[in-house]
């Protein structure tokens, strides 16, 4: 019933200086807003490099050539080959699916129809180690690679950049890559647009059909991707290929390899680290305009109470306890800092939407953060708050009703 | 419960300013009953303020006891003294002292607000008693929007919302024209017909004759004590 009315109190007396009380609560809004909205920036982030690695596939491999190093000197470009790929696929007992993969952009047609894609030369496993499937037709197989077969498997997108044809229709139908003549097998099913390797806009052929007859007859890989069968396997999947590799390029087991083994996981854990130290410096931000922001609720429940020196000086005359002049001034200082944190919240989720919209970031508000705002704007508010109601709650009450 | 309404015994006070210390009330037994209406005079310095501010256990003595309605309240805590002002005692102040972003309704509902009194209970109480000094019409008033007889009106009634054994008059006409002055006063005197008992501290003599007793103080002590016979007319 008491702390009711105290309550009431408190917000009449931020209601009676409303703009002042606007201005003051200023500081917090900001600090929370630019919380809320580098939080939700951040989450979206986040959520696009998960959803991206989990799309990569995380039981997938990635090898790449590295630069090869002697005495610290660099002798160039290491390479791969191809035989390197069919080492892999051959001595690892099916342990591993491996594919290459030789990837050039290239002018591809069909009737009229013109358009740009990525040209992947591929294996047939490559399709199995990121889980593609198919909307229409099939994959090619292992004996169509090694007859140079020129047969196409078209990303979702193609069909759609060729005169919005119909998928089923463009099978058996004839496309030109860079003006050879392939036939087109297969289509793949959707896989969305924020990957990272793109697979819709793209055309699959086998990999001997582009090294020999699409790209001149390079040798050189610029990756293998090799999938597991299960997470578990990584660790053993790694050390195989590992041995492997270093096998066919005669580097010995202390010296540096030529060539660098990643993995999806590997990506995530880097970008982890990276946004920790990117979280640890926006929660340094935060604190110091909240910091800030508390000092300015201080300093005007300070004039506050100076202020109403003669209203203390009232209420306790008349029988306010010291908790109950406390109470009111906390109340107050708390309420200014809770409205500046929803006010906060309010304009970061405000700023967020509109970023994402403008320069089309994908943001993502966290109830948690929401919450951790708010429950440190009020720490703030009570942390700040103390000083001052303190001071009027200690008001001398024959001083306070003499005071002018 | 006896009739003593105050008991103080050698009370003192004394201040320190700076490297001096001043000893503003200097030993002072004083015992008012019941019912009484006793006027508290002296000039400034006298030490009739620093009394004052003692019965309305605003202030504690430096050294002697007081007993307000029994209870010896001279060596209370802060708390316990603002309890003690919020049941057992009503002030009326020269300035009005009241809020002024407040209607005259809640000004008067303040001291049962720290009492704990629940709202509609509060608000009748509120209402009877600005109904007593007639201002039943204003309640929805603020202070600023009030002639000074009217606030001081309003004071009173907060003054006697929580039943007070003692209502404390400081100056109560100080800031008041003759008029209205005598007005204030009327409704003092009535309330005390009607069994209130009132200290009130002023310095004009002619505001002093509507008291039945007068004490007048001079450096820190009492001079005179003596009882008159009620002027209806006076001012």
């Amino acid at each position: 019933m008491l702390s009711f009315e105290i309550v009431k109190v408190a917000m009449g007396a931020v209601r009676a200086n409303l703009l002042r009380s606007v201005l003051t609560t200023l500081g917090i809004v900001i600090g929370i807003a630019a919380v809320i909205t580098m939080v939700a920036l951040g989450e979206g982030a986040q959520q696009r490099v998960q959803a991206e690695i989990n799309r990569m596939g995380t039981n997938v491999l990635t090898i790449r050539p590295g630069q090869q190093f002697s005495f610290g000197v660099s002798r160039g470009d290491a390479e791969m080959s191809i035989e390197d790929a069919m080492a892999l696929r051959e001595d690892t007992g099916g342990l591993l699916q491996v594919s290459p993969e030789q990837r050039t952009g290239l002018q591809i047609s069909y009737l009229r129809w013109n358009a740009r894609a990525d040209v992947l030369g591929v294996w047939p496993e490559y399709f199995n180690i990121y889980d593609h499937t198919l909307v229409a037709g099939r994959y090619f197989t292992q004996s169509e690679v090694g007859g140079r077969q020129r047969v196409a498997v078209l990303g979702f997108d193609v069909p759609t950049n060729l005169g919005e044809t119909p998928p089923e229709y463009l099978i058996g139908e004839t496309i030109q890559i860079r003006g050879i003549g392939f036939e087109v097998i297969g289509i793949l099913a959707e896989k969305g647009d924020a990957s990272f390797l793109r697979p819709d806009g793209s055309i699959f052929i086998p990999q001997s059909t582009a090294q020999y007859r699409v790209m001149g007859s390079r040798n050189r890989l610029n990756t293998i991707y090799a999938a597991a069968e299960s997470p578990e396997q990584l660790d053993q999947a790694y050390a195989e290929i590992d041995r492997i590799l270093r096998r066919e390029h005669h580097i010995g087991a202390g010296e540096d390899a030529d060539f660098s083994i990643s993995n999806a996981a590997d990506l995530l854990e880097t970008f982890n680290e990276t946004r920790q130290t990117f979280t640890m410096l926006l929660a340094g931000i935060a604190g110091i305009s909240l910091l800030v922001g508390g000092i300015g609720i201080m300093n005007i429940m300070l004039v506050s109470v100076t202020e109403r020196t003669r209203e203390i000086g009232i209420r306790k005359a008349l029988g306010a306890s010291r908790r109950a002049i406390m109470t009111q001034f906390l109340v107050e200082a708390l309420f200014l800092c809770v409205l500046g944190g929803m006010l906060g919240v309010g304009a970061g989720y405000g700023a967020a939407e509109a970023i994402s919209r403008i320069a089309e970031w994908e943001t993502a508000v966290s109830p948690q953060a929401v919450l951790t705002a708010l429950a440190f704007s009020a720490g703030v508010g009570l942390f700040f708050g103390m000083w001052p109601a303190r001071r009027a709650a200690i008001l001398d009450p024959i001083d306070a009703l003499r005071y002018e | 419960m006896s009739d003593e309404i105050i008991r103080t015994e050698g009370l003192q006070k004394e201040y320190v300013l700076g490297a001096e210390t001043v000893r503003a009330v200097r030993g002072v037994d004083l015992v008012i009953n019941r019912g009484e209406f006793v006027a508290v005079m002296g000039p400034s310095g006298s030490g009739k303020s620093t009394l004052m501010n003692m019965i309305g256990c605003l202030d504690t003595p430096t050294a002697g006891k007081y007993w307000l309605n029994g209870q010896l309240v001279s060596e209370l805590s802060d708390d316990s003294l603002a309890r003690v002002r919020n049941r057992a005692i009503g002030f009326v102040f020269q300035t009005f002292n009241l809020l002024p972003r407040a209607t005259a309704l809640h000004n008067v509902e303040l001291p049962l607000i720290y009492a704990g009194v629940p709202t509609k209970e509060r608000r009748r109480r509120a209402e009877e008693k600005l109904a007593l000094v007639g201002l039943a019409d204003r309640i929805g008033h603020k202070p600023p929007e009030m002639s000074g007889g009217q606030r001081q009106r309003v004071a009173i009634a907060r003054a006697l919302v929580n039943e007070p054994a003692l209502l404390l008059a400081d100056e109560p006409t100080g800031n008041l024209d003759s008029v209205t002055s005598a007005d204030i006063m009327r409704q003092l005197t009535e309330l005390n017909e009607q069994g209130q008992t009132i200290v009130l501290v002023t310095h004009e003599h002619d505001i002093a004759e509507f008291a039945r007793r007068q004490v007048h103080l001079k450096d820190g002590v009492i001079e005179r004590d003596f009882l008159t016979e009620p002027v209806e007319s006076a001012v």
